[in-house]
């Protein structure tokens, strides 16, 4: 909401030299949040003044223009140019030249002189052109940023002035105004006007306010006007749509006379266009009451109004010229010709006011805030009107306003007022509030007295009345917001001020420290970056090729995802069932920029959607769910499990003097794997593996113990990094970390440290190419019985000596005994063990 | 060298006067060695099997039995002296030979390559370890929850009416198909109400997480940002238990000057609801109130929903973004410095924040 300072002025006791920056500073104390300021000085500087053209010489030019050689009166005659300066000529009388045709000696208009400084820091100095001294300007709208009118220059008497040669045309133009703009918040209707705000700063600074309201003569009863009738058969929450509809007529009527200044002033300030004076005067009641208004012209309706619900397939043309199909739940205004309005959203065409309009009909209705918030929504039509109605108008303010432009319409725009009118609807009870005496101060902390808590909500404008156990508090009828006791309690510490709340610090219950999971989940991360990798944090939203590649190990299969209604771009539509893809983004960006050696890690949420997803409705606020409600509710959320995953390209280390860096390759993400796996205590069991996204013969499936497959690791597909532009051999690994968490034991059992010394065994062992070394190590350990300690894969080898298609495996072996010096023959006689086993599953041959 | 000096006449073990000679040619020529090996012929010449004294001492045995405990004498006492000499020097030499070796082994260690590579935390994830373990340092929990939420706990629960206003200032992913009623949460607050309706009053939990709005990322917005949120529901909690601890976290956070300001706001599922400014005595362009979140009394329809009675307990709570907590804490000009992923960016702050 932008406020005209001198408009506010007007209602509440802002101090004459205060700057829209001073006023914000007041209203940010109760709550009104600091958005701009407009101030036309800020790029507009004088002298800028009225000028009357003495004469003007049209010159026509070699590329075929005209321009005028005009002579401008700036001083009245017979009195002395008071100003000096470059270009300013003494005699008072400038000569300009000009290349707008749109007005004729004698006109006065308003001229910019040497010195002046006009939007777009545009400076006016006398120049020599087309052969003269051009000594300033003639201005249009445009020109002095009040305007978009292409029309030529603003020539003042066709708008209805006179003004005196000399005259400051910024002051005429009120142009020396400005407007604070303020945040405000959807609760707080009412402060989108000037009544509203003025409240507040009289709130905020404990000065004298002004009722706007209450300087309008509005009749106390309306009988005899227009028809209209309130039929709403189908209110929303039992809300009829329209409870108040006053009709006043005014006759005679002249829409095509001027907007005096002063208001086109206004309401550019306040952000609104100056459109024709009906619709000015519409426009500027609504910012100085709140209440929209609407201006029909008389003679194009036909038969008693209407409001009424839409039906099906019922259609209506906008102000803005667009057809538009209602929906039944549209509350419309209607007359014997159909729908002529959306009611508090926007006016048909059909019955608009133009410049041939004599006889106006002026609507000031109360609408449900929900109807019209529906009707905006659905029709994407915010507008001006349905920002108010939403939020709330006050119902009693209805007549006031049509009085308003009634009498703005007889004033400015030379009209008769009809004294029939029409006022039709009922007033909403009003909201009564128990407010329990001690209950603002036991929830703000501040022990209020009784005189803060009573003058606090007398000035808002509720009525208090003292009971036995507190006060009985009427919310006003513009504070649609108040309708609790905490209500009240905010609006007391508001006005009694939130700097005067005291600091207590509440003791917490013992608290258990975070979760096994949480710590967890930290020691990972921090294992991850301390193993040399870089955390990262990259967008969830991925495409659903990325989903399809990434999210599924089989190819072709299409991952199951959960898609965006409303993405920020199509291309990312979807959520993420792997990490991989933003990663590898956060790779393919970072390579970019000239960083070859990477090691990427990021810990996310995946979306993993089940065979429910959300639920059909969801049930009232204010109200615990019963259980089994609250059961389909988290059921419907899909299954969002934690994974980790990495991407390392590159080598592991720049290069340096004495130091050959090492290329990561597929056994790194193996290994990264399986350090994430020692961290948190949990085995990872890493067997060959297949996944699209890797390299076929160079990716692992991570499983735990008992099978469960919690990830991948290896080496990226070739094809895949090409078609990403990353380099070759990239590697990455992923894995379900709370999986892995699960998995972790809850304590861990010490185990009995031998002191006996140890027996160390090799074993090299010949087996088929394609027996997994991590089988034959199972195998051995199986095979080697309780006095094995440890076994270990130290070399494997193929080639020379050794037959084709088979490989050797070369395996330390430590045993120890918990009781005794083990004798060699034991040592033996358990690698034997361990030996024969490794023939028995594999046919292994000991080398 | 030679191992023995020829010609030399082996001297009478009990003529005191050439064992002397003897004795201190064997110093002299140990004290000339002038390394290792030197000393080593030095040794073999001068108490080797063929040296003199080692001659002399052999004649010994020939002597008449009263002059052989006059000579016993004379020669134990000179080959002391020659031995020790040789020990001395020895020592010596040694000590010189090591400190040399060592020198040669001089390195430029302004060379020396880096091998291992520290990795980093990115900072929003540090921060969020700070600001959390200043609450379960004050006894507080933390709680999480999903990102894809149902409608009801994101809006509903939190006393959005399904027609208001105030639930389009928050721009919401909604997720398919829109009957589902899920989206994507636009603040931590849901986890607030799963941390309600799962855990027994009195409740202290602090909720962070990621949170999306349908921004573009510019310099400013982002439309995944993370928040914390904290929660109290315990009896006769009011507005100033809100400031205290709020003030608490801010010195925790920020240092002991640091100071908070509350403004009056509308959030629905707070009443009284506050902004939070928190002074910047280090902001750029001088010292000022900055924005940092919202925060106030929760709404008695918030406790209904979750089943507490709201007139035997009340709460507040409060929530801060770490974005901004980050940008003006630690000077981050521009919101996508924390999106890209740049290395530069998380290695810059390494382990700390």
């Amino acid at each position: 909401m932008r406020i005209p300072l001198s408009w506010l002025r007007e209602f509440a006791a802002v101090p004459a030299g205060a700057t829209a920056e001073d006023l914000m500073a007041e209203l940010v104390k109760v709550g009104f949040e600091e958005e701009a300021v407009h101030r036309p000085t800020d790029t507009l500087q004088g002298p800028i003044v009225v000028g009357q053209v003495l004469s003007i010489v049209k010159e026509p030019q070699t590329n075929g223009k005209t321009i005028n050689w005009c002579q401008v009166r700036v001083v009245p005659e017979g009195q002395q140019q008071a100003l000096t300066g470059d270009g300013i000529d003494p005699s008072g009388v400038q000569g300009i030249i000009c290349g707008a045709h749109n007005f004729v000696e004698g006109d006065k208009v308003v001229v910019t002189l040497p010195g002046a400084v006009l939007p777009g820091d545009f400076r006016i100095s006398a120049r020599k052109t087309y052969g003269h001294l051009s000594a300033g300007m003639i201005a249009s709208v445009r020109e002095l940023g009040i305007g978009e009118d292409h029309d030529g220059i603003l020539v003042l008497s066709r708008i209805g002035l006179d003004p005196e040669i000399g005259t400051d045309a910024m002051d005429l133009l009120g142009l020396y105004d400005e407007a604070a703009e303020i945040n405000v918040t959807p609760d707080r209707g009412y402060a989108f006007s000037i009544r509203g705000v003025a409240r507040e700063y009289a709130h905020a600074t404990g000065t004298a306010f002004t009722d706007p309201a209450t300087k309008v003569q509005a009749p106390a009863e309306l009988t005899g006007g227009y028809g209209v009738k309130l039929n709403d058969d189908a209110p929303i929450y039992g809300k009829p749509g329209c409870d108040r509809f006053v009709a006043r007529t005014v006759r005679g009527v002249d829409a095509t006379r001027p907007t005096p200044l002063w208001m086109v002033s206004r309401l550019r300030l306040a952000g609104i266009r100056s459109i024709s004076l009906p619709v000015d005067i519409s426009n500027y009641v609504m910012l100085e009451l709140g209440q929209p208004t609407h201006c029909y012209d008389l003679d194009k309706l036909s038969g008693d109004i209407v409001v009424r619900r839409a039906v099906a397939g019922e259609k209506i043309t906008t102000l803005d010229d667009k057809e538009r199909t209602l929906d039944v739940e549209d509350l419309l205004i209607t007359d014997g010709s159909g729908a002529i309005g959306i009611a508090g959203v926007m006016g048909g065409a059909a019955t608009e006011v133009s410049d041939s309009t004599s006889n106006v009909l002026v609507e000031a209705a109360h609408f449900d805030e929900v109807s019209i918030g529906r009707s905006r929504r659905r029709h994407k039509l915010p507008s001006e009107a349905s920002k108010r109605f939403e939020r709330g108008v006050d119902w009693h303010v209805a007549d006031i306003a049509a009085q308003r432009v009634v009498d703005l319409l007889v004033e400015l725009a030379g009209g008769v007022a009809d004294q029939a009118g029409t006022d039709v609807g009922s007033a909403p009870d009003a909201v009564s509030i128990a407010l329990p005496a001690g209950f603002a101060a036991q929830r703000i902390g501040i022990d209020f007295t009784e005189e803060q808590i009573t003058t606090s909500l007398v000035d808002l404008g509720a009525a208090v009345e003292k009971n036995d156990g507190g006060w009985t508090v009427t919310a006003p009828s513009w504070r649609n917001d108040l309708e609790t006791k905490e209500d009240l309690s905010e609006e007391i510490a508001r006005l009694v001020g939130y700097d005067n709340i005291p600091a207590t610090l509440p003791v917490a219950p013992p608290g258990r420290g975070l979760t096994r999971l949480q710590q967890q989940r930290r020691r990972l991360i921090q294992a991850l970056a301390d193993a040399g990798l870089t955390e990262v944090l990259a967008y969830p939203f991925v495409s659903k090729a990325a989903n399809d590649t990434f999210g599924v190990a089989e190819q072709g299969a299409a991952r199951s995802a959960v898609k965006l209604a409303n993405p920020i771009s199509e291309e990312h539509g979807y959520l993420r069932t792997s990490i991989l893809p933003g990663l590898i983004e956060v790779a393919k960006r970072n390579h970019s920029r000239g960083f070859r050696d990477l090691a990427l890690f990021e810990s996310g949420l995946v979306f993993l959607p089940g065979s429910t997803v959300g639920t059909a409705s969801i049930p009232p606020l204010g109200v615990k769910p019963a259980d089994e409600v609250l059961d389909a509710l988290y059921d419907g959320v899909p299954d969002q499990p934690l994974y980790v995953a990495a991407v390392l390209t590159g080598h592991d280390s720049p290069a340096a003097a004495a130091h050959t860096p090492r290329a990561w390759d597929w056994s790194d993400a193996l290994d990264i794997a399986r350090l994430a796996g020692d961290v948190l205590g949990v085995e990872i069991v890493v067997s060959q593996g297949t996944h699209q996204a890797f390299h076929p013969g160079r990716a692992a499936q991570l499983s735990l113990r008992t099978g469960e497959v919690v990830g991948y690791a290896g080496e990226l597909h070739p094809k895949l990094l090409a078609a990403h532009d990353m380099p070759a051999r990239s590697v990455a690994l992923e894995f379900n970390a709370d999986a892995l968490f699960e998995a972790a034991a809850d304590v861990i059992v010490a185990r009995h440290i031998s002191t006996f010394p140890v027996a160390t065994q090799d074993v090299a062992l010949v087996v088929p190419q394609d027996i997994p070394a991590d089988q034959v190590l199972d195998a051995l350990r199986e095979g080697a019985g309780e006095l094995l300690e440890d076994v270990a894969l130290f070399d494997v080898y193929a080639g020379k000596g050794i037959e084709d298609g088979k490989k050797s495996l070369a395996f330390g072996l430590r045993f120890r005994a918990t009781d005794r010096t083990l004798t060699a023959d034991e040592a033996s006689a358990a690698r034997e063990g361990a030996v024969a086993l490794a023939a028995e599953r594999f046919g292994a041959v000991q080398r | 060298m030679t191992e023995t000096l020829p010609g030399a006449a082996i001297p009478n073990p009990t003529d005191e006067a050439a064992i002397t000679a003897a004795v201190d040619q064997a110093i002299a020529a140990i004290a000339g060695a002038g390394s290792l090996d030197e000393l080593k012929a030095v040794r073999l010449a001068h108490t080797g099997e063929k040296s003199p004294l080692s001659l002399a001492n052999r004649e010994i045995g020939g002597l008449p039995k009263d002059q052989k405990a006059v000579a016993g004498k004379l020669m134990g006492s000179s080959r002391g002296r020659v031995n020790k000499a040789l020990a001395d020097r020895t020592a010596e030499l040694e000590a010189e030979n090591d400190a040399r070796i060592l020198l040669e082994e001089t390195v430029d260690v302004t060379a020396a390559p880096r091998r291992r590579r520290a990795g980093a935390r990115h900072p929003l994830s540090t921060l969020q370890d700070r600001v959390a373990d200043i609450f379960v340092g004050m006894g507080w929990e933390i709680a999480e929850g999903p990102e894809v939420e149902s409608e009801w706990f994101n809006f509903d629960a939190l006393n959005f009416k399904p027609d208001h206003p105030a639930r389009e200032m928050q721009d919401t992913f909604f997720v398919e198909p829109p009957e589902a009623h899920l989206l994507m949460r636009t603040h931590t607050s849901p986890v607030q109400v799963r941390s309600m309706l799962e855990r027994e009053v009195p409740i202290y939990v602090l909720c962070p997480g990621k949170v999306f709005r349908t921004d573009e990322l510019d310099a400013t917005h982002t439309p995944v940002f993370h928040q914390f949120e904290g929660l109290a529901i315990d009896r006769h909690l009011s507005m100033a238990d809100l400031r205290g601890t709020l003030e608490h976290f801010a010195r925790q956070m920020f240092g002991d000057e640091a100071q908070i300001r509350l403004r009056p706001n509308y959030f629905p599922f707070t009443e009284p609801s506050a902004e939070l400014d928190i002074w910047h005595p280090g902001a750029k362009g001088g010292p000022r109130w900055i924005e940092w979140g919202g925060c106030g009394m929760v709404n008695p329809n918030v406790l209904r929903a979750a089943g507490i009675d709201p007139d035997i307990y009340s709460g507040f709570a409060f929530g801060m973004g770490i974005e901004r907590t980050l940008m003006f804490r630690n000077e981050v000009g521009d919101m996508r410095d924390m999106i890209e992923g740049d290395v530069r960016f998380s290695e810059h702050f390494g382990m700390e924040i």
